[in-house]
């Protein structure tokens, strides 16, 4: 069992050989920017992990304008023009998704800020009244008991 | 604690799932009839031209292909449609784009990624309610137009411009409650 896991291996990406460009360095700038490109069938996975048909021919659009000389930017508008924002996997910072990148940072403050209200409400919290005579005395008692380490009064 | 604070402690669970109930039902219902649906995308092309592409026609269709500029050239609404023989719920959709065929509105259809035989075959057991029908064997036309599964369509006003894209097939509901308020809102 252990050694089927272990010759299982990692999982590679659905790729035939044929669809690959023959320059390895624009093969491998394809598969980064493949990873970054939602497929629109599955939802959830990137085109260079699906095996739906539309993603593939997305990954071999990818590789036709990596040949023709675009750069990632200009693939990804590419795709962006066509899809919308949510064929990027990274979605944009622009002012329809600030909800989205803004709400980490809006949780954090707002913890601090019940952290300092948390622990302004206990410095507020008023000194305890002074001891009367009888809790004077009673205190005594304890103390002394707790010197005789025996629990008896003195 | 109050009685009031007590019988709204006790109620608010009750009320919360009586709303949450109502809302679940109210999303599934719409999801079962096609006028809601989860997995939709708004498309990048709203409010924009149709892309400019150029289409063999589907050959023994009786109808004639057209390209980006018979679209814009249109001066009336027009449905745009991608759908295949291979594609189950283009047979659900049909009877709805035979419907409005049939009322006069410009239905034109892209047939995708199919077999020229197979596309045939199927309007001719169907009925071809397209005025013009294309086909688009690689899919990269629609590509341009940002589709992602068959069927899909997308509305365009007289002046050639994209105003609604559905993903899914046209049910009934989708026909009655959104397209027909939408062709005469854009007429």
């Amino acid at each position: 069992m252990v050694l089927v896991l272990l010759m299982a291996g990692p999982a590679l990406a659905v790729s035939n050989p044929a669809d690959m460009l023959p320059d390895p360095a624009q093969e491998a700038r394809a598969r980064a920017l493949g990873y970054e490109i939602r497929c629109m069938v599955c939802q959830n996975q990137s085109i260079e992990d699906s095996e739906v048909g539309l993603a593939r021919d997305l990954r071999l659009l990818v590789r036709e304008r990596i040949t023709a000389g675009d750069s990632d930017a200009q693939v990804k508008s590419f795709l962006h023009a066509r899809y919308g924002d949510f064929v990027l996997l990274r979605p944009p910072f622009a002012w329809n998704t600030l909800i989205l990148w803004a709400t980490p940072l809006v949780a954090l403050l707002a913890g601090f800020g019940l952290i300092l209200l948390a622990r302004r409400g206990a410095t507020a919290t008023p000194p305890p009244a002074p001891l009367s005579a009888e809790e004077q005395r009673r205190i005594a008692a304890i103390e002394a008991a707790i010197e005789n380490k025996d629990g008896t009064k003195a | 604690m109050t009685p009031l604070a007590r019988r709204l402690l006790l109620t608010t669970p009750f009320v919360a799932a009586a709303v949450g109930g109502v809302g679940f039902y109210t999303a599934l219902q719409r999801q079962r009839t096609g006028v809601y649906n989860p997995r939709g995308v708004p498309s990048a092309l709203i409010g924009q031209p149709p892309p400019d592409f150029v289409l063999p026609e589907l050959p023994e269709s009786g109808v004639a292909s057209f390209g980006g500029a018979d679209l814009r050239a249109l001066g009336r609404p027009v449905l745009v449609n991608f759908w295949a023989s291979w594609c189950v719920p283009c047979i659900i959709e049909h009877p709805q784009l035979m419907k409005l065929s049939r009322e006069g509105v410009p239905v034109f259809g892209i047939a995708y990624k199919d077999k020229a035989p197979d596309s045939l075959q199927f309007i001719r057991r169907h009925g071809n309610p397209f005025h013009r029908l294309a086909q688009d064997v690689p899919g990269r036309v629609a590509i341009d137009w940002g589709v992602y599964g068959v069927p899909e369509s997308y509305l365009l006003d007289a002046q050639g411009v994209i105003r609604w894209r559905y993903a899914g097939p046209i049910t009934d509901e989708v026909l009655e409650q959104d397209l027909r308020i939408l062709l005469r809102r854009y007429a």
